[in-house]
Order: structure tokens, then C-alpha cells, then sequence
């Protein structure tokens, strides 16, 4: 029938006009966590490696579990994610290879400026949460969760854990799980008058939105973010964009990258601190094999 | 909140009328994709749909009877099938380590396409049916008692369902431009690139740009509204008749 030769006709060229398109520029697809996307950072960085390289990335913007979820699927070409223990899963499983320690910044506590759980002032993250959970108890105190296995997420995880407490939702009623990005989750605290963790780079970003909130705790060694680059392995899925992944990788820990990302300022404050050529600070923060890795990536083409 | 909620209104729409590069390349991303599917869709749906309306397919056999109820089952429950769970079923089928990966269609137009195509098709082959049914209803006895042969009296019915068929089409439309569950699973809501006026409002609501988010609400819900006024056109002419 007719129809169905216009029909296989059209579905023809819709098919080459797209894949047309797309063959226009090579793609590298970046899966990252939505608080380093919402902060802005990549938006200010990336132009730059696309002019040079004449590429385009594709940012994926999800929490860090579920970026490294997605690249281990192979629909990324490399991650820059924040959270050391999926980090080294995503090693381990060999799907990751050559992680390398580009930038960090770090988390602070916000709540209400009344702060009913007083904790203003605390430089101890545990004791922080210890009294957020007991006035939680009383009905007097809410915390907002990202609930979504974001680096954000694990970092709020762990520092339960060294409470004995894995809260939830269903047994403890002050315990919000958003299961949402940082911006969502930080307006949601806003609202409701709640507590939360958040990375400092979000805040900032965020702040003027949000009226009745402050910074209540901060400068806890705990509370240090340090970001890693994580290339797919391409052995594992040899068509995806392997030479451009390296390259941007590079890009991020070179002297040009690290001195953009210092210079990112939003706020009046600079919002990420490199540290991919500070090998003292970055074993510091959890990158021990700092040396050979850049050795490594500057040995790449 | 108020202040800046004011304020939002007044500054959405700046970018409209400024033809502001990334809101032009939005709403172009929009009509493409819904366009696109919406085009497929008909040519593979309408047919069907008439298939499936005719009378002569619903003969008096038992078997016929059979294959034509469960075929009517399918394309009512495929109808409501929330996009978001087509997202999924496609995000599955294209991801790399799936069965289609290799053909490295994730994260692209192409799959937002083919989720808003799996979308779009029963309904337009619900909405010709019903069309087409209820035409032929009307028109085929008193064709056949002019004169008119089977054939004669079929293709009679099909050009009074031209409208109905219409509809199906605009309907469709509206339904792929509003979605947004579905593409941003398998599109994923990459700028420049996968971001459409449904997505691209998510993404600022969560950035807290509110300016910019009411603004495509704004350009959305015009072509929403000017769907429903050439509805309501061919429905007024139908009703003329």
C-alpha cells in the first residue's frame, strides 16, 4: 500500500537527517552529579574544551550513584563524581579505570536561623546530627535527606552510621528522604524551616533563594569533598568515545583546567579548589595514587 | 516569594520576545521531536485505526469477533499507558549494554522520538477507530441502500472520517509536546542538544530560574491553546454538517 512507502520513506530520512546530525561534531558524553551541574561550573568550563577540540559534551546530570550507575551501563564515556567508597566500587569492578582527584570544595550544615537543635557553631559533624535527631525525636527539628545515593548522600549516610542510626522516613518522622537533586532539596529545607547537608558550591549558588536559612555548621574535617574523573573502561565498550574522554579528563587536571576551575567564582566566592597537581593534598583527601595517574594522563596523546 | 513571583512574571517575557538563542533552539527541539513522532504515528495509526473501524472486520464469526475484541482491548489500555513507563521500556531497549545499544541512540533526539512514537500511535489508532466506527455507522447502510458497493460505500465512510482522523492527529500532537517523563529518561535533558520546553522547565524550576521556566510555560501553553482552538474548528464544522 501506499501509506506504507511513504511510511518506510519518511522514517528513512528522519533517521539519516538525525544520525546527519549527530555525525556533524564528535560527542562525549560526561555523566557528573547535579551539585556540581547546578553550581554552574561545567557550563563555565566545558566551552572552553569544545572550542579547542572541536567536540561536544554531553552532560548527563544525576547524583553520583546513578552516574556511575550510568556509565557502568556504557551510556557515558567518563564521570566526575564525589564519593569515595562508589568511587572505588566503580574501580574495583574494573569498569572504572584511572581515577584522579580534580577538585573539592566542602559540606556544611544549614538549617533554620532560629535553629532549634542549636547547633550553630559546632565544628563536630556527629554532634551536629546526634542533637538534630534527638530534638528530631521531640517533634522539634526536621532533616531534609537527598535520599538519592548522591555523593551528598553517602557522606550523610556515613556520619549516621557513626551514630549506630540508618534513619528512615518510616520510623522516624522527622527524617525527610527527597530522593532529589541538591537545588530541590535545599528549597524543600527552605520551606519546611529544615535542616540539611549540602555542599558549599550549591549553597552559594542558592543562597539568594533562600530566605531562612543559614550556614550552622562547617570546617569539620569530616566534611571534606573532594571531586575524582573516572574514565570508562574501553575494553568493556569499545565504541564509545575513549580518545575524547582521555582528553577531557586532561583537560580538567591540566594547569589551564585547574586554574579555570579556580577561577570560578559565584558570590563573591570561589566555589571549587583544584587539587589535581597538589599531590600532598590530594593523597590527603583520598587520592593515593595521585602521582602515577597524572603521570599517567600526561603520557596520553 | 510574592516579590520575586511578580518580578518572574514580568521578566518571562523578555526572552520570548528576544528570541533568546537557547529558548529558539528549545522550542525547536519541541516541534521537531513531537512533529517527528506525531508524523510516524499517523502514517502507521491511521490506517490501522481504519482497519480496525470498519464494519467489515467485525463479522459475525466467533473468532472474528475474539481477534477484533482483543485487539480493541489492546489499543485502549496501549492509550493510557503512562509515558514515563514507555520511557523506561525504551531507555532499556537503547541503553549500551542492551539489546539495541550498539546502535548508540541514547541520550539523543532519536530515542525522545521513538518514546513519544510508542506514545502517540495507539492513540491515534484509538481516536481513528472511533472516528471511523462511528461514521461508517452512519454512512453505510444508507450508501448501500443508494446503490453503492462494498468498496464504493467503505471509501465514502473514509472520506466523511477524514476529520475524525484529523483530530486523532491533533490530539496526538498535544499529548507528545506536553510529555516530559518519558524523553527525559531516554533523552536526557542535555542542553543544546536533548532539552525540550517540557524538560527544559524542569531543569529550571530545580535551578530556581523561575523567569525563564514560566517563560516556556508560556510558549507551551500557546501552542496547547492554539491546538484546542483548531479542535474546536473542526469539531464546530463536523457539527454543521
Amino acid at each position: 500500500m501506499i501509506a506504507f512507502i511513504i511510511l518506510a520513506f519518511v522514517v528513512a530520512s528522519v533517521f539519516a537527517y538525525e544520525q546527519y546530525l549527530s555525525s556533524q561534531k564528535s560527542v562525549v558524553v560526561l555523566a557528573t552529579t547535579t551539585s556540581t551541574y547546578d553550581s554552574g561550573l561545567l557550563d563555565y568550563l566545558m566551552p572552553k574544551f569544545e572550542s579547542k577540540y572541536g567536540v561536544s559534551v554531553h552532560i548527563i546530570s544525576v547524583g553520583t550513584g546513578q552516574a556511575i550507575e550510568t556509565a557502568k551501563r556504557g551510556d557515558a564515556d567518563l564521570v566526575l563524581v564525589h564519593s569515595k567508597k562508589l568511587e572505588l566500587e566503580f574501580t574495583n569492578s574494573t569498569y572504572g579505570i584511572h581515577r584522579v582527584g580534580v577538585m573539592y570544595n566542602d559540606f556544611i550544615i544549614i538549617g533554620p536561623t532560629n535553629d532549634s537543635a542549636g547547633i550553630n557553631g559546632l565544628t563536630n559533624t556527629t554532634e551536629a546530627f546526634k542533637r538534630i535527631a534527638n530534638k528530631g525525636a521531640e517533634g522539634n527539628a526536621i532533616f531534609v535527606s537527598r535520599a538519592d545515593r548522591s555523593g551528598t548522600n553517602m557522606l550523610e549516610l556515613s556520619i549516621w552510621i557513626k551514630l549506630g542510626m540508618a534513619p528512615s522516613n518510616t520510623t522516624q518522622a522527622w527524617y525527610l528522604e527527597a530522593g532529589a537533586s541538591m537545588g530541590t532539596v535545599l528549597r524543600m529545607a527552605n520551606e519546611k524551616g529544615a535542616y540539611t547537608l549540602t555542599d558549599r558550591a550549591t549553597w552559594l549558588s542558592f543562597r539568594s533563594q533562600l530566605s531562612r536559612m543559614a550556614v550552622l555548621v562547617q570546617s569539620d574535617e569530616q566534611l571534606l569533598n573532594p571531586y575524582a574523573v573516572i574514565l570508562v573502561n574501553p575494553e568493556k565498550y569499545p565504541r564509545r568515545n575513549y580518545k575524547m574522554a582521555v582528553a577531557l579528563a586532561k583537560f580538567m587536571i591540566s594547569e589551564e583546567g585547574q586554574n579555570l576551575i579556580a577561577s570560578f567564582i559565584k558570590e563573591g566566592e570561589t566555589l571549587f579548589t583544584p587539587i589535581a597537581r597538589n599531590l600532598e593534598l590530594a593523597k590527603k583527601l583520598g587520592f593515593p595514587d595521585q602521582e602515577y595517574e597524572l603521570a599517567w594522563y600526561d603520557a596520553q596523546p | 516569594m510574592e516579590n520575586s513571583l511578580l518580578e518572574a512574571l514580568q521578566r518571562a517575557f523578555q526572552p520570548i520576545f528576544s528570541l533568546n538563542q537557547e529558548v529558539l533552539n528549545i522550542t525547536l527541539l519541541s516541534l521537531r521531536v513531537s512533529g517527528t513522532a506525531v508524523l510516524i504515528g499517523a502514517l502507521i495509526g491511521v490506517p490501522i485505526g481504519t482497519v480496525l473501524g470498519l464494519r467489515r472486520f467485525r463479522g459475525k464469526q466467533i473468532l472474528i469477533r475474539f481477534v477484533d475484541i482483543t485487539l480493541r482491548s489492546i489499543v485502549n489500555t496501549f492509550m493510557g499507558l503512562p509515558p514515563v513507563v514507555v520511557g523506561l521500556a525504551v531507555y532499556l531497549l537503547l541503553t549500551a549494554s542492551g539489546p539495541l545499544g550498539p546502535l548508540g541512540l541514547l541520550y539523543t533526539p532519536t530515542a525522545m522520538i521513538i518514546t513519544q512514537l510508542v506514545m502517540v500511535v495507539p492513540i491515534i489508532i484509538g481516536i481513528t477507530m472511533s472516528a471511523v466506527g462511528s461514521v461508517e455507522k452512519a454512512i453505510r447502510e444508507k450508501a448501500l441502500s443508494l446503490g453503492a458497493t462494498d468498496r464504493q460505500a467503505a471509501w465514502m465512510v473514509l472520506k466523511e472520517a477524514r476529520m475524525g482522523m484529523l483530530t486523532a492527529i491533533i490530539v496526538a500532537f498535544g499529548a507528545a509536546i506536553s510529555e516530559v517523563g518519558g524523553i527525559m529518561i531516554t533523552g536526557g535533558n542535555i542542553r543544546w542538544f536533548t532539552r525540550t520546553l517540557t524538560t527544559a522547565i524542569v531543569v529550571e524550576v530545580e535551578l530556581g530560574n523561575f523567569a525563564l521556566a514560566i517563560s516556556l510555560g508560556i510558549i507551551l501553553l500557546s501552542m496547547s491553546f492554539a491546538i484546542n482552538v483548531m479542535l474546536t474548528i473542526i469539531q464546530l464544522r463536523g457539527a454543521e454538517r
